[in-house]
């Protein structure tokens, strides 16, 4: 280890470790809480395994989209010098800082039945609510700003100096984007998938109000986990903790290769 | 107790006694301390613990004790009963718990309850909510088995879950339900907000919706009459004034109230 010039005061790390422990604490007490003779029957149950699937299905499904929606949107954001597109910035990114149970409420006026999408959606013979559409839709809506300010920070960190040189050299706008702006955004589109994929595996509230909660439709695994933990607190708990490792396993890599090159995921 | 719950309820005090060293223990400060000679008045704060479905008709009988016994303060949490029942077996500090159905109030045993409690104090039945005027013409359990109706219901878990399986055997019938809501104010919602054609929800959810929907009883509902219960918890900090509260839900008063809001009588 070599010598950080700037130093760490002696006592930062005593709030820290606290800091630490304070999230390490109880995740760890939840697995002490896990009946491991019965873990592996609970974990693989029809009911359990419906609603794994059902949740890393949706939750690609709407990283996928967010990504499509969602990058522009951050390249823009990060292009634009207008106060304008700082007001657009906030709002997108509104879901953010907005507790999922009113984004479902949000949604539910929008594409609900007597919405004004979900009514015309309605008319063509579509049917939005109580569907696995409803489930993506309320992923994307929730998990979409983490992409979003992921990427424009990654792309705001270094200049544009890269895309005007290629643009001087006669590079086309489009070409300027696929050739030079999105390798510079790379990092930053991995932590955002990253991010937006385990915030949309871990979506509830939105989807509890929006999408509604059946068996292998709607049913994902936090919604399962929080139906389980009226009756059976062991299957609950285990489920729990297979969230746990999902996302340890969706975050970790991520993060251990931003520590060592001093790039954190988080937007 | 397990090897590994052990250390994780040692992991958990640690955490505890660190994190909230400052805060006093919650529940054992007794502002005033109870008296044991029945002719005194009664003071001080009583906490009750109660069902969701409780809320607007609990809300009112607080009001009244209150005002029947000036220097009393009744405060209430409402939530689902397993809820509760798992916050009071943590620790919460309850002074009186009414639950939704028996089985919750099962939960707890003779160490949790004070000698004497519980005793059912309300009953309920199912209905069938529908949109305002009833537009899909619904007047029986059969009518929502019908391909165009979205129906939603508790999932099997929650007590109105079991109530919905319950009238489902009785009537013979396999309902279809588009989503299985976590509580019955999810059912009512998705009913309320249009989202949904029919629900089955709580008589007193129906009467306590304001015309937000309109009930279609049926007579399958009689197959499961969900009875509520009261008890006064042993560790309450003042079990007389908590008994008092828990008497008056049982009085005529009280169960005039839970009359008006659609409850049953046990």
């Amino acid at each position: 280890m070599t010598r950080d010039p700037v130093g760490t005061p002696w006592w930062l790390p005593v709030p820290a470790l606290l800091g630490g422990l304070f999230v390490v604490v109880p995740v760890l007490a939840m697995v002490g809480r896990v009946d491991w003779t019965s873990f592996v029957a609970l974990v693989t149950s029809r009911s359990s395994l419906t609603a794994l699937g059902l949740s890393l299905g949706t939750a690609a499904a709407a990283t996928g989209i967010a990504f499509v929606l969602g990058f522009p949107l951050a390249v823009l954001f990060a292009r634009a010098r207008s106060r304008w597109v700082g007001v657009a910035r906030a709002v997108v990114l509104l879901p953010l800082v907005l507790p999922p149970v009113v984004g479902g409420l949000a949604l539910l006026a929008a594409f609900g039945r007597i919405g004004p999408v979900g009514a015309f959606l309605a008319d063509h013979g579509l049917r939005i609510a109580f569907t696995t559409a409803a489930v993506v839709i309320a992923q994307v809506f929730v998990a979409m700003p983490f992409l979003v300010s992921s990427i424009e920070g990654a792309l705001r960190v270094g200049d544009d100096r890269l895309e005007r040189v290629a643009a001087t050299l006669g590079a086309r706008p489009s070409r300027v984007l696929l050739t030079v702006t999105v390798p510079r955004a790379l990092p930053g589109i991995g932590s955002g998938l990253v991010l937006c994929f385990a915030r949309a595996l871990g979506e509830f509230g939105a989807t509890l109000t929006f999408a509604g909660s059946l068996e292998g439709v709607t049913r994902t695994l936090p919604l399962e986990v929080y139906l389980q933990r009226e009756v059976d607190p062991d299957t609950a708990v285990a489920l729990a903790l297979v969230l746990v490792v999902v996302a340890l396993v969706v975050i970790g890599p991520s993060s251990i290769r931003g520590a060592r090159s001093g790039r954190v995921a988080a937007p | 107790m397990t090897p590994s719950t052990r250390l994780g309820a040692g992991i958990a005090i640690v955490a505890a006694s660190v994190l909230l060293a400052a805060c006093s223990s919650n529940g054992q400060v007794t502002a005033g301390s109870p008296t044991d000679d029945p002719s005194s008045a009664l003071r001080g704060e009583v906490t009750v613990f109660a069902a969701a479905s409780l809320q607007q008709t609990f809300t009112a009988l607080g009001d009244r004790f209150e005002q029947e016994h000036p220097g009393t303060t009744v405060r209430f949490s409402f939530a689902g009963s397993s809820d509760l029942v798992s916050q009071i077996r943590n620790g919460a500090p309850a002074d009186v718990f009414a639950s939704a159905d028996q089985a919750n109030m099962a939960k707890l045993d003779d160490s949790d309850l004070a000698s004497g409690w519980p005793r059912d104090f309300a009953t309920n039945v199912l209905e069938i909510a529908v949109a305002p005027g009833n537009p899909k013409g619904i007047r029986s359990l059969e009518d929502l088995t019908a391909t165009d109706v979205q129906l939603v219901t508790c999932a099997a878990p929650v007590p109105c879950g079991a109530a919905t399986a319950a009238v489902e055997r009785a009537g013979g019938v396999d309902l279809r339900p588009v989503s299985e809501e976590q509580s019955v104010t999810d059912v009512l919602g998705k009913v309320e907000s249009g989202q949904a054609d029919a629900g089955l929800v709580y008589v007193t959810d129906v009467a306590g919706a304001d015309g937000g929907v309109d009930g279609v009883p049926f007579d399958e509902s009689a197959e499961a009459v969900n009875t509520y219960p009261i008890g006064v918890l042993r560790g309450a900090e003042d079990p007389r004034l908590a008994t008092a509260f828990a008497a008056y839900v049982r009085s005529a008063a009280g169960q005039r109230v839970l009359a008006d809001a659609g409850f049953g009588t046990p």
